[in-house]
């Protein structure tokens, strides 16, 4: 064997060591690495006045705005699909903040089951499309963005569409 | 006198040169360097530039996000470079540890500050976007902690290949730091998909459409390919840099030899 291959195998030796290493233990703290829990999660094991991060959709028709000592304030189910879970919030919402739209909130749970949030981060998903596109698929009864996640790209990435509307 | 140095000098190429050694000869390498770079560069501002207008001014906005998503056609070429290049500071680091390529540790050497550099305008052009799309800076979720670790690996190549009287020790350190690091690659790149993070998943992926408008996809292509043309054209330009000044240090060591040697000051 040359040097130079032995050098190899113990490089691809080592290699694979390391990455065995880092893949148990990153299996080991899977839970920890987590940077919310879905509403299903929280169903069974949370108990009230932890901290925790809670997110999940915001459940259509669930947005209820409210004033609470003179600030706003607003109510709204976070749903995985499976789960929900109401939540309730008193400051400024993220721009982004919209029915069907991504949500993570930092909170407490209440002893009656609903999330008392300190915070809330609007999550965007993955897709990039103009207001234009937006427009067309409203129109054409292909998407409702307020009832979740956007149809297949390969569905609207090219559309054609023209900027004034017409 | 010099082609007494150049004979006798630690970066002739090895006997048998094949393969990737041909450019063991940094002659050779400064030749070729020389003549590539100026084409680099112009391509790599040229492509650039008019990705950045074409994002910048005549994409459309996204729906929701409006003008702020304008942004991407600068953080999403930094993102893929930031990782891209630390791949290719690990491919360095094997082939300076295995086949002991002379121009592979300078190289290593080279790519770790570029690759800090778009890194840091990464993590900076995202924390810009988070806090009017997310409503916060910063926080803790897997991908971006993992590209905050990349940074610091990135500053630990840095840190660590100078930090040695002689080079070669700072070059094997610096090489197996980086190979270590390489475990971290995987955790960015899957980050997304493994855990529950805020930051969303891959637009664009190898398989499947990318779910982003056609129109604002071909201006971040441009700039996407822009940014890698000048990462590698400032990648070129440190490593000629390099390969000089360690060529002068070999001159001005052999003349101080010979100047022993011939005048017999020492003797």
């Amino acid at each position: 064997m040359k040097r130079k291959h032995r050098r190899l195998a113990i490089l691809l030796a080592c290699g694979l060591g390391l990455g065995s290493a880092a893949a148990l233990t990153l299996l080991a703290f899977r839970d920890n690495l987590v940077f919310f829990v879905t509403p299903s999660d929280l169903a069974g094991r949370a108990k009230p006045g932890e901290t925790l991060r809670l997110g999940g959709l915001v459940e259509k028709g669930s947005v209820v705005r409210e004033v609470v000592d003179g600030q706003p304030g607003v109510r709204f189910r976070v749903s995985d699909g499976r789960a929900s879970v109401e939540v309730s919030f008193i400051g400024v919402l993220p721009d982004l903040f919209r029915e069907g739209q991504g949500v993570v909130t930092l909170g407490t749970l209440a002893p009656d089951g609903h999330f008392i949030a300190a915070e809330v981060l609007a999550k965007h998903d993955e897709t990039y499309m103009p207001k234009e596109v937006v427009e067309a698929l409203k129109k054409s009864g292909h998407w409702q963005p307020a009832d979740g996640p956007a149809p297949p790209a390969a569905t609207w990435n090219t559309l054609n569409v023209t900027k004034n509307g017409g | 006198m010099l082609r007494a140095v150049s004979a006798s000098s630690p970066l002739a190429p090895p006997r048998g040169a094949r393969g990737l050694h041909r450019f063991a000869n940094p002659g050779r390498f400064l030749r070729l360097a020389g003549r590539v770079l100026p084409w680099l560069t112009a391509a790599g501002l040229a492509l650039s530039a008019v990705g950045l207008v074409w994002g910048l001014f005549f994409a459309p906005a996204d729906w929701q996000q409006g003008d702020a998503v304008r942004i991407m056609y600068v953080h999403v070429p930094a993102a893929w470079l930031a990782s891209a290049g630390y791949f290719a500071l690990a491919i360095a680091s094997a082939v300076a540890l295995v086949w002991r390529h002379p121009l592979a540790d300078l190289a290593a050497v080279e790519i770790a500050p570029v690759g800090a550099a778009f890194t840091a305008i990464c993590l900076i052009t995202g924390s810009l976007w988070g806090k009017p799309m997310w409503g916060a800076w910063w926080v803790w979720d897997a991908r971006l902690t993992s590209v905050l670790v990349l940074f610091f690996l990135y500053l630990g190549h840095i840190a660590l290949t100078r930090a040695f009287d002689s080079p070669e020790r700072g070059y094997r350190a610096g090489a197996i730091l980086a190979l270590v690091g390489v475990v971290n690659l995987p955790i960015i790149k899957f980050s997304v998909d493994w855990w529950n993070t805020l930051h969303q998943p891959a637009t664009i992926s190898l398989f499947g459409a990318p779910t982003m408008y056609i129109g604002m996809l071909w201006p971040l292509l441009f700039t996407a390919l822009g940014a890698t043309l000048i990462f590698a054209a400032l990648v070129l330009a440190r490593l000629s840099a390099a390969v000089l000044e360690r060529r002068i240090r070999a001159l001005l060591a052999a003349t101080a030899r010979d100047y022993v040697a011939e005048e017999g000051h020492l003797a």
